[in-house]
């Protein structure tokens, strides 16, 4: 391994060894994730595309790499930085070495970094644009590269992990098509688990041709990047809401509510994790869930946090909203209801995968929607 | 809903001595809960018996009961207090047993008194095995097959129908620690653990178990609030694969070898095993075997309360599992209550963690010669270890330097000896794996001997060769902040680690003076408890006294490592380097060294030349007090005589001064705690055994030679000295014969049968020495009167195991006064108060012999005791009745006693036995004692001596036809009759008085007994009359 570093837009430097390809270098949204386990799942969530993920846990690689913990077809994340990383394959389920995979995937990777420091910076200054950078690379080229990196807010990147053209899932149950903003595979396994037939379509896909396809349940996928830079798929979901029913996660969380009015913003350093507890305030049941996203829904008063316990409305075109969600962390909006539109969100990750499974009843409850 | 009104006064049950499976984490929760009780303005009842808890301190509880921890003692408690529940989550298997037999002498029912934290129901879905077994299987959650038998017979049936299968395990139902189980390989040895578990488990049943040995061992920490909300703590991942006790094994936190998948099937299990056994609040555990080939799961276990596990989640993590247990139970959600640490977020949440924790128990087989030496299915550890580190290596190698291991593991020069000893579960089995893997030993050959999972012996195999990654970083803190750096962390709890040159430490100084205080390290034999609760009352007063409290402590048991108990904690090894490292960054006022027992003062020398200051005592005292010669030189200054004594730097020489000082001698080697290698030598012969078989004395480490007076009364001193003045805070004498080491020595105060001038001269002579030493703060002092003649055997200028005892006996708390003392005040400007009151406190050792299979249960004076329990009364026999019963000597109201005694007991013993014939037992006794009683008129059954062939005496005993033994031996002949005499009584849990007086004592106690139940007082209330 070489010497390496990270530099942050701000100048601070983070020094480490690289590894693999001691000539690469990768600029991208620094962020960090605080699951334990699951390192793989994350690189492989087309939610992290342009991003690099700082793993909190130190000892990343333990279990080596495994095509059964693909979350899409490759990884999707620019960059992993880790304090202590491993490539052993001792697992029975490793079919090769973690450093190994991410460098067969492309994926720059950097280890021996006081990550709790970055992290501790992050936390104070927010998530900003960085890069993993051999030693030989002047600081000053490495700033240079930062600086005409596009920052998060305002990207698009949900276009980016969209595939071309349709993919479909046999099923007998119902017919879930989703608009394919880079999809985790645990969703349609859950989706699918639940007898339904899947049809992911291409996120450019218009109104016509997701109603073209028959659904009884329109679905919007998580997916990388800023909300606000996906205004195609938000004009697409204005013209479906209401006409079936829909459900949406994460990004598609905020793309609904965007489409139907509502507003949305840039959280600090987002919420990247298997620990977050979200309150239902349906049930009255707190789950601890898996939590992947930078932006968040802005409050029906304007505020970015909710006060109480209370299931808030905001009045939408498309009747009220009704707050079904919180997080207990930060009182941010975890999800909401449109009874008049018979559509209902979360902005967490009821899939798993990785992370806690608490949610997973969820998808019933979306399936209730279809009658 | 919050917090409920509906109780006002709530009763918590400790966990009693420090024994086996059952040590110093009681303590932390019940610390914890009474703290939070009190807090949230309930009235908190407690009842413990064991005096070296900080929870027994009377500012802990609104009622403080030393009273045994018994169904008797209990319920008279309760009528007297009517507490409106009970919560018996938090004092371990002792409170758990005791809640569950109150409930079924229908004790709480008649009282209205509530369980909290746990109902009836739920305990024994969760205890009684089969019941368990049921539930599991209903709830579709593999456990391994299991059949429930409660006779040898009944085992061996079902191994013949091939309901079960060998090997097995054998767990005794209702016990702690796993105590009577094992692994049965073979028939014979089903027959064997099968009966021993029989007999331990408190309902006469075992459960036999399918063995899923060489499995990954794992455990998940649980809370659920009465809202079902459940969260998971911590993840433990056990080194030692199943097959060794959890409380045995090294462990990991959190799991390192799991994937996502598994791990959350784990976690999906867990919540469910929780919910279906019914833990309604609280914090409970549940342990998993994962096959490491296909990832199959099985449920070992679960604990439906706050366990040793869950005191190391909770200083893994910084998430107070017990504090938050007792806000559950009393009505609070997860939701309602904040996390400590961030205290902008709620505890309904799971910690997430960014280092590695590593738990290595210590253990004390050497104490026990003749135990077998392999780790198995039921606990053997005294103690254990903790260290925090920001990778693997990190944490493990602080974890090995933490264990302060009394003797270096020979390692054999072959491999193939090397690997053929590591088969076996053994505590000295990773010392010779780091050995093996250093030599160049592959990892899958290791894998293939021991099956321990690969990740873990390629990472020790890169400690063994490469070191342990801090080469080229630098040494700062981090926090624990349950988050991993997501939000702020407000409490100051801190760990060392290297990371990249430039990396900011975490630790927030501040301006004021800082006092560091060194912790006892891990739980031994020896040092325990009462050393923790030393330093945790030197950190409340440091805090009172207007300077930041520093702790540093590597014991995830105890108080002191609890972040709320100093302004700042450390989490590190008690190594002179990393003791260094915290002050270089403390810049502290002074170091506290005397308080931790042996493990700081052994750094002292290296803190004074590395120019850090010490608080109280100098180190030249600590030295001269140590040093034979020069102490011996001082008291011969002051006219004080020590028993004859001598030292030798070779066998040789040792032989010569035996002969000059004389027999019979107390031998041991110079500077030890607990009296390891101790022994008394009769003759020339014993005493050449003696240095073949235990120590080479040599110049640099001399062998002490000191005439053992005989028939002599022991008395310990405990004395405060500000270097002007001395205070004598207790003068306690020993109940058992000279030669059993102090600290398994029942004890007394004030003393019972020493005249007013000797007590005066014993005042006098600790005042001369603690001033010709130049004590500042606390020293014990050990003195022998024999023939009326007062001797001193030894004087440590520390705080010594019995400062707790004493400060409950007195109603003062010596170590703070210790504490103050260090910090210049002076004892005449301090209160100590006279102690004017009329009642007598025991103090009883507790002893783990049936721990240890095969070892010779005999005391003598190395100690082997684990922990003690008090008796207060109005009397010493009721003190004395008490303290036995609280260490577990059912002293009987009817039945046989043997009494054997030595010619100069004989006329005490015959009116013992008249005693006894009057009070209804039957008398039996050997030879010359028969005679003498029979002489007297007083039918007595003649039994022969071992040595006169069956049936003997040892045989009464082992038949279960004698309720108490009186022996008092002396010289080596008797001496080895009553050892044999004293071991059956020990395994077959028979209350055996080696004394005349702590016969009498138990003869008067019998007799208070009978009279009816004695008064139950708190502590609150006898200390203020």
């Amino acid at each position: 391994m070489t010497p390496g570093y990270v530099l942050l837009e701000d100048g601070s430097r983070f020094d480490g060894l690289l590894c693999g390809d001691p000539e690469a270098s990768t600029v991208g949204e620094v962020v960090f994730n605080t699951a334990m386990t699951g390192y793989q799942e994350a690189v492989t969530d087309p939610s992290y595309a342009g991003q690099i993920i700082t793993f909190t846990y130190p000892m990343i690689g333990n279990y080596g790499a495994s095509h059964d913990a693909m979350e899409s077809t490759r990884a999707h994340a620019r960059g992993v930085i880790m304090r202590d990383a491993r490539n052993g394959t001792d697992a029975a389920t490793a079919d090769s070495g973690w450093l190994d995979w991410l460098s067969s995937s492309g994926v720059l990777a950097i280890t021996g970094v006081n990550t709790r420091a970055l992290v501790r910076h992050i936390r104070a200054k927010g998530a900003m644009r960085g890069s993993i950078m051999s030693s030989a690379t002047s600081q000053a080229d490495a700033a240079a590269m930062i600086a005409t990196e596009p920052t998060m807010a305002g990207s698009d990147f949900a276009s980016l992990v969209s595939p071309d053209s349709p993919i479909e899932f046999e099923g007998d149950g119902p017919h879930v098509v989703a608009l394919d903003t880079g999809i985790k595979s645990s969703i349609t396994d859950q989706l699918r688990e639940r007898g339904c037939r899947v049809t992911l379509l291409p996120s450019s896909s218009g109104p016509e041709e997701v109603l073209g396809r028959a659904p009884d349940l329109i679905f919007l996928a998580n997916g990388p990047g800023d909300p606000a830079a996906v205004a195609g798929v938000v004009e697409t979901v204005r013209e479906l809401v209401g006409k079936k029913p829909m459900v949406g996660i994460c990004l598609g969380h905020q793309l609904l509510c965007r489409a139907v009015g509502l507003e949305t913003f840039k959280l600090p350093f987002g919420h990247r994790g298997s620990n977050h507890p979200v309150k239902d305030l349906e049930t009255g049941v707190i789950e601890i869930t898996s939590q992947n996203h930078g932006f968040a829904v802005v409050g029906p008063d304007g505020a970015h946090t909710i006060e109480g316990d209370d299931p808030v409305r905001w009045q939408t075109g498309f009747g009220e909203a009704v707050l079904s969600h919180i997080n207990l962390y930060d009182r941010t909006v975890e999800g909401l209801r449109l009874p008049d539109a018979n559509a209902m969100t979360v902005q967490h990750h009821p899939e798993a995968g990785p992370g806690p499974r608490d949610s997973r009843h969820l998808f019933d409850r979306f399936l209730e929607l279809v009658g | 809903m919050p917090r409920r009104d509906d109780i006002h006064k709530i009763m918590l049950i400790g966990s009693g001595p420090i024994v086996i499976g059952q040590a110093a984490e009681f303590d932390y929760s019940g610390v914890q809960a009474c703290k939070v009780l009190l807090e949230e303005g309930y009235e908190v009842v407690l009842v413990n018996s064991n005096p070296a808890t900080i929870m027994t301190d009377p500012e802990f509880a609104t009622r403080t009961y030393v009273e045994p921890l018994l169904p008797g003692p209990v319920a008279a408690i309760i009528e007297k207090e009517r507490p409106d529940a009970l919560l018996p989550t938090l004092g371990g298997q002792t409170a758990l047993n005791l809640a569950m037999d109150l409930s079924a002498d229908g004790t709480l029912e008649k009282f209205g008194v509530e369980l909290i934290g746990a109902n009836r129901e739920a305990i024994i879905r969760a205890e009684d095995r089969e019941v368990f077994r049921q539930v599991m299987n209903e709830a579709g959650i593999r456990i391994p097959w299991s059949v429930t038998v409660e006779s040898v017979e009944a085992a061996l049936e079902v191994l013949d129908s091939g309901e079960a299968t060998l090997p097995a395990i054998i767990r005794p139902a209702f016990t702690m620690g796993g105590q009577g189980g094992g692994i049965a390989e073979t028939r014979d040895e089903l027959i064997s653990i099968v009966a021993k578990g029989v007999a331990a488990s408190p309902i006469g049943q075992v459960l036999v178990e399918e063995s899923v040995i060489g499995w990954g061992e794992f455990e998940l920490e649980v809370m659920r609030d009465h809202k079902d909300n459940v969260v998971i703590i911590c993840s433990i991942e056990n080194l030692d694969p199943m097959g060794v006790h959890t409380g045995d094994s090294i462990t990991i936190a959190p799991a390192q070898s799991l994937t996502d998948p598994v791990y959350q099937s784990l976690r999906d299990i867990a919540i469910k095993v929780i919910r279906v056994v019914g833990v309604e609040t609280g914090g409970s555990n549940v342990q998993f075997a994962v096959n490491p080939a296909d990832g199959e799961i099985a449920v070992i276990e679960m604990n439906p309360r706050v366990s040793r596990s869950s005191a190391l989640a909770s200083k893994a993590t910084g998430f107070p599992i017990a504090k938050m247990a007792a806000k559950l139970a009393v009505g609070y959600a997860l939701e309602e209550i904040p996390n400590d640490i961030t205290r902008a977020t709620p505890a309904a949440f799971e910690p997430t963690i960014d280092y590695v924790v590593t738990k290595i128990p210590r253990f004390a087989f050497e104490k026990f010669p003749g135990a077998e030496h392999r780790l198995s299915t039921y606990m053997q550890s005294v103690g254990e270890v903790m260290a925090i580190g920001r990778t693997f290596r990190q944490s493990f190698s602080k974890a090995l330097a933490s264990r302060e291991l009394d003797a270096i593991t020979p390692i054999p020069d072959s491999d193939a000896d090397l690997l053929k000893e590591i088969e076996v579960p053994t505590p000295e089995r990773i010392d010779l794996i780091m050995a093996g893997l250093a030599r160049g030993i592959k990892v899958e050959e290791i894998h293939s001997r021991t099956h321990i999972d690969p990740w873990f012996l390629r990472e020790l195999a890169s400690l063994a060769l490469d070191g342990d990654g801090s080469e080229g970083k630098e040494l700062v803190y981090n926090s624990v902040d349950t988050c991993a750096a997501e939000f702020e962390a407000r409490t100051p709890y801190y760990y060392s680690s290297y990371e990249a040159p430039g990396s900011p430490s975490e630790v927030r100084r501040g301006d004021r003076p800082s006092v560091v205080i060194l912790g006892a390290g891990p739980n031994r034999i020896g040092q325990g408890i009462e050393f923790d609760y030393c330093c945790v009352h030197a950190a409340m007063t440091v805090r009172d006294c207007g300077r930041d409290a520093v702790m540093i402590n590597c014991n995830p048991e105890t108080v002191s490592t609890d972040y709320d108990t100093s302004d700042r904690l450390y989490f590190e090894p008690l190594t002179l380097e990393h003791v260094l490292a915290v002050c270089e960054l403390e810049k502290p006022e002074g170091v506290i060294v005397q308080f931790g027992g042996q493990t700081p003062l052994k750094l002292a020398q290296g803190l004074k030349d590395a120019g850090i200051p010490l608080l109280g005592t100098p180190v030249e005292a600590i030295d001269a007090a140590e040093d034979r010669g020069k102490f011996g030189a001082l008291i011969d200054r002051l006219g004080i005589k020590p028993p004859p004594y001598g030292s030798a730097m070779s066998a040789d020489e040792a032989l010569e001064v035996a002969a000059r000082v004389g027999y019979p001698l107390l031998v041991r080697p110079s500077f030890v705690l607990g009296g390891r290698a101790m022994e008394i030598c009769y003759s020339g012969e014993d005493l050449d055994t003696y240095l073949k078989e235990h120590v080479q004395a040599s110049p640099e480490h001399p062998l002490l030679l000191d005439r053992f007076l005989e028939n002599a009364i022991e008395v310990d001193v405990d004395a405060l000295c500000d270097g002007e003045e001395v205070k004598v805070a207790g003068i306690m004498q020993h109940v058992e014969e000279a030669g059993v080491h102090s600290g398994d020595s029942a004890c007394v105060i004030p003393p019972m049968s020493i005249g007013q001038e000797m007590l005066e001269e014993i005042r006098d002579a600790s005042a001369a020495i603690a001033l010709e030493l130049g004590v500042i703060g606390l020293i014990n002092i050990q003195f022998a009167i024999a023939d009326g003649g007062l001797y001193v055997i030894e004087a440590n200028p520390r705080a010594s195991r019995t400062v707790p005892f004493v400060s409950k006996a007195i109603g003062a708390p010596v170590a703070k006064l210790a504490t103050r003392v260090m910090l210049g005040e002076k004892l005449a400007d301090l209160e100590l108060p006279e102690n004017n009151s009329t009642h007598v406190s025991v103090k009883e050792a507790v002893l783990p012999f049936s721990r240890f299979q095969g070892s010779d249960s005999v005391l003598g004076p190395e100690m082997k005791s684990t922990g003690e329990v008090i008796g207060i009364g109005p009397d010493f026999p009721t003190a004395f009745g008490k303290a036995q019963a609280a260490a577990g000597v059912a002293l009987p109201d009817e039945g046989t006693v043997f009494i054997s005694v030595t010619d100069t007991d004989k006329p005490a013993a015959t009116q013992l036995a008249a005693r006894f014939h009057d009070l209804g037992f039957k008398v039996v006794s050997t030879g010359g004692t028969a005679q003498a009683i029979s002489r007297m008129g007083v039918p007595v059954e003649t039994i022969n001596k071992i040595a006169e062939g069956s049936p003997h005496v040892v045989e009464l005993i082992a038949d279960g036809r004698c309720d108490l033994v009186i022996n008092t031996p002396t010289g080596s002949g008797a001496r080895a009759d009553g050892y044999e005499i004293r071991s059956a009584a020990i395994r077959h849990g028979i209350p055996s008085l080696t004394t005349m007086t702590g016969a009498s004592a138990a003869v008067r106690a019998i007799i208070a007994r009978q009279k009816g139940p004695g008064e139950v007082f708190s502590l609150q209330e006898l200390h203020a009359r």
